[in-house]
């Protein structure tokens, strides 16, 4: 079923025009998928709304999409083309054409390629935003192997668990909130979950879409009588509504996991009949689990075993029952293996691929512009451009996981490489939504050092950001959702966005890559602009993107191969490429004993190793230094290092904080409000101390990718970075086994101080 | 005629903060005002477990929206409200709605 076949252009009142479309980064900040209302009157922007037939949202809408007038027309909005005219850093810019910004491109990469090889440019993307498919396109039309999230260690969000998911069960899976079915909720083929373990994933913070879920389905499921089981080391929103709250220490949720698989099967509480059929190395997770006795899990994740033992049996026996998981697993020092290890949870309790379940995700209708896995990566350009892009590519030699998994080179050995020089040198970095410098990089000084050093640097932004004045050469102006055409189908529906405004020379993302593309290598560009590129792409729905964009979403009828319905799709035969029943994996069964990781040399089975500092694994440094620092927590208002400068966002959020227990901050003589040092052994930074019972007494929550852009922007200052960027207590070069995960920022020690005037 | 009035739900409301800015766009107000306010508030249970709630309240700027819901369409914060948990109404169907909720307010802003 798809929206109503109508225009999207509802009737103009008061010369105000209304248009629905898919809403995306840049503007709202997020992964896309919420459908949205946009006005405009005489060129301007009006309002944002939610579309009330949009069967993501139903019309409700963030705070983030909601502020977006003030994003759009915000006076520092970057709008034009700029060259750096001083010395990097010094924060002198001069205004020009896209003709000699292209121009400028095109010479220096060229260049570059011709004395160093394509691969000595690498092509760095942050989060959030459709650049993702952008920037693979322009890599690989230039011929570099080298697309990456430039700076997270570890690669340590989404693709550890991408990984994991695919080696273990063939696909991905997430809870299932009837997203597949028009009808949603109301759809009778779809049951609410009984239970839903809410693992490592604050409502509160990631309130909206992220690919196949969005976080206030939660809520729509607790109204149709889903029980929570939430695991957070911090008493939010959703823990103080939880059936019930393990409150674990950071990092450790590979052990939890394990307790509650020893507890699931020594008791007999598993699926019989799905773990004989459908499979594979179920003895040996027996014995695996052993080596987790709950005695020790309640030491290692300082969870009470008795809350372990309920949660355990509360989970295996609530079917249909289904697990939500975020970033911090993939941040786990052996992150697949945790991962793994809640693949196997819902594996052995017959909750995958079952209504109410984990459920499998696929792209809808099988649509690829931003390709996640190596499937798609494979889909878009061919085995064998990827098997030769793969012998070059960054990380490739050393993590066979990393080789075979998604195309991405490894951040870690990426930075390594740029410092040493070997095996090739590196000589520019193409930035494209990342701010690396106030965000996405640990040790970001180390970062900075780096690339300042490289020959050419290229920012793609919206705002000036601290990473644009440190080290690019040539900064481009991007275009937020409704100043540009793009297809969102990381998730369901696929929604077109389009162009409804112009602000000054922005451009999109897509278009700015593409015409680069066709400068640097014609012949990977057949098509004659961005939107025929769209309209093949979407040919498996059977429309173009003209047609897409006045449904504007479309939904894959039920029984689609992309869509979760039928469900048991392992059982007819519906999920493998050979036909025969069964999953996407090496042995056609989900793989408690992974035959992938076997190959590649990784431990089959799933287990917990401690982070780089603990209280278990550096005794000595927790005497010093007596409390575990979480960043990276998400907030609601803003995203990632976006919105510190809109200001109803900065109302809600004023300041760079750090949250700490009322108990721990007294004897330390600090008041709520007070200036903080918060003291790692690779350094020190400033914060404002917020008091909230919320923390955990050893633990303290500082937020993530604070820059102030009301300050200088010019060096040293960057915008505040060097006094706010917590990132610079966490060092990069820690990846786990596998490569993915391990980027610890929710697990590295520290003490507070208050700051003497 | 009855008067209108908003509801809340105050199990689910998550503190989302898409109501405040729901209002902001609405009414165009700056910074430092709003016609809706959210609080949140603490309280410790006797089990000593942590009870946390969140609150939109609807200030001296609120108008209840009324260009809106002259034309049929909700308060634009009810509407966005993300974990759909305030209503508008009159007040006896606001009143009989919250017999069948364990948490509930009621507010006439006008």
């Amino acid at each position: 079923m798809q929206s109503k076949d109508e225009s999207q252009l509802l009737p103009i009142v008061d010369d105000v025009q209304v248009f629905k479309m898919g809403a995306w980064s840049p503007g709202p900040g997020c992964h896309g998928g919420c459908g949205v209302k946009v006005f405009v009157k005489d060129g301007k922007l009006l309002k944002v709304e939610g579309d009330e037939d949009h069967p993501y949202h139903h019309g409700r809408l963030c705070p983030r999409a909601l502020a977006l007038t003030q994003y759009i027309d915000h006076p520092d909005r970057l709008r034009y083309p700029q060259k750096r005219v001083g010395e990097r850093g010094e924060g002198k810019w001069q205004r020009i054409s896209w003709d000699e910004a292209y121009d400028t491109c095109e010479q220096r990469l060229r260049k570059i390629r011709d004395e160093f090889g394509a691969e000595s440019i690498i092509f760095g993307q942050g989060t959030g935003r459709d650049s993702g498919g952008p920037i693979i396109f322009l890599a690989y039309a230039y011929g570099s192997p080298n697309w990456t999230l430039f700076g997270l260690s570890g690669i340590a969000c989404f693709t550890p668990r991408l990984a994991a998911m695919h080696q273990v069960e063939g696909d991905a899976t997430f809870p299932d909130a009837g997203q597949f079915f028009p009808l949603r909720y109301n759809d009778p083929e779809w049951v609410a979950p009984k239970v839903l373990i809410s693992w490592a994933r604050n409502l509160s913070g990631s309130q909206c879409t992220d690919h196949y879920f969005s976080g206030h389905w939660v809520v729509d499921m607790m109204k149709r009588g889903t029980k929570l089981i939430v695991i957070d080391p911090v008493n939010s929103w959703e823990a103080s509504r939880a059936e019930l709250w393990l409150q674990i220490r950071p990092g450790t949720d590979g052990a939890l996991a394990l307790g509650m698989l020893n507890v699931i099967i020594n008791e007999g509480l598993y699926d019989k009949e799905f773990v004989e059929k459908w499979t594979y190395g179920f003895d040996q997770l027996k014995a695996r689990v052993q080596e987790y006795p709950l005695d020790l899990v309640e030491q290692i994740t300082w969870v009470p075993k008795e809350k372990i033992i309920k949660a355990a049996r509360m989970y295996a026996t609530a079917k249909p029952a289904a697990i939500r998981f975020g970033q911090p697993l993939d941040s786990n020092a052996e992150a697949v293996a945790t991962i793994h290890a809640l693949a196997c949870l819902w594996s052995i309790t017959g909750n995958l691929d079952v209504p109410g379940g984990n459920v499998i995700a696929r792209p809808p209708y099988g649509v690829t512009l931003y390709p996640y896995s190596t499937q798609e990566v494979i889909q878009l350009y061919g085995q064998e451009f990827v098997d030769k892009m793969n012998e070059k590519r960054i990380g490739t030699d050393r993590y066979p996981l990393v080789k075979n998994f998604r195309s991405w080179a490894l951040s870690d050995m990426v930075l390594e490489q740029m410092e040493t020089g070997k095996p090739y040198p590196i000589k520019g970095l193409w930035c494209q939504t990342n701010n690396f410098m106030a965000n996405t990089a640990q040790d970001p000084r180390r970062h900075y050092e780096a690339v300042r050093k490289l020959e050419f640097n290229v920012v793609v932004d919206t705002f000036l950001t601290p990473t644009a004045q440190a080290i690019a050469d040539i900064v481009l102006p991007a275009a937020t959702f409704p100043e540009k055409d793009s297809v969102f189908s990381t998730g369901v529906p696929v929604n077109a966005i389009y162009k409804v405004l112009t602000v000054d020379e922005c451009k999109s993302d897509w278009e700015i890559n593409f015409e680069l593309a066709k400068r640097l290598n014609p012949g990977a560009v057949p098509w004659k602009d961005v939107r025929a590129l769209f309209t093949q792409r979407l040919e498996v729905t059977g429309q173009t993107f003209e047609e897409l964009c006045k449904k504007p979403w479309a939904m894959a009828p039920k029984g689609h191969p992309s869509g979760t319905v039928p469900y048991r799709r392992h059982e007819k035969g519906l999920l493998r490429p050979d036909k025969q029943p069964g999953f996407r994996t090496p042995t056609g069964k989900v793989e408690l004993y992974s035959t992938m990781f076997e190959k590649y040399k990784l431990d089959p089975m799933p287990f917990h190793k401690e982070p780089i500092e603990s209280p278990i694994s550096t005794p000595e440094i927790w005497e010093k230094y007596p409390l575990i620092m979480i960043t990276g927590r998400r907030n609601g208002v803003m995203f990632h290092s976006e919105h510190r400068q809109i200001p109803w966002l900065r109302e809600i959020n004023p300041d760079p904080t750090v949250e700490i227990h009322p108990d721990t901050a007294k004897p330390l003589g600090i008041e709520d409000g007070n200036w903080v040092w918060i003291e790692g052994v690779r350094g020190r930074v400033k914060r404002k101390a917020k008091l909230t019972r919320t923390m955990h007494p050893r633990m303290v929550h500082a937020l993530h990718g604070w820059w102030l852009p009301e300050t200088d922007g010019k060096a040293p200052n960057f915008y505040g970075i060097w006094d706010l960027n917590v990132n610079q207590l966490i060092p990069m070069g820690h990846p786990s086994s596998s490569g993915f995960g391990g980027a610890f920022t929710k697990t590295m020690l520290c003490r507070i101080a208050k700051i003497k005037d | 005629m009855s008067r209108n009035g908003l509801m809340i739900d105050y199990d689910y409301c998550t503190g989302c903060h898409s109501c405040e800015i729901a209002c902001k766009q609405e009414h165009g107000y700056p910074v430092g005002r709003g016609g809706i306010h959210l609080s949140e508030i603490m309280t410790e249970l006797p089990d000593k477990t942590l009870r946390i709630d969140y609150i939109p309240f609807p200030t001296a700027y609120c108008d209840l929206c009324s260009a809106r819901t002259a034309k049929g369409e909700l308060p634009s914060c009810v509407k966005h409200c993300q974990a759909a948990t305030m209503y508008y109404g009159t007040l006896p169907e606001l009143a009989e709605q919250m017999e069948k909720k364990p948490h509930s307010v009621l507010f006439t802003p006008r």
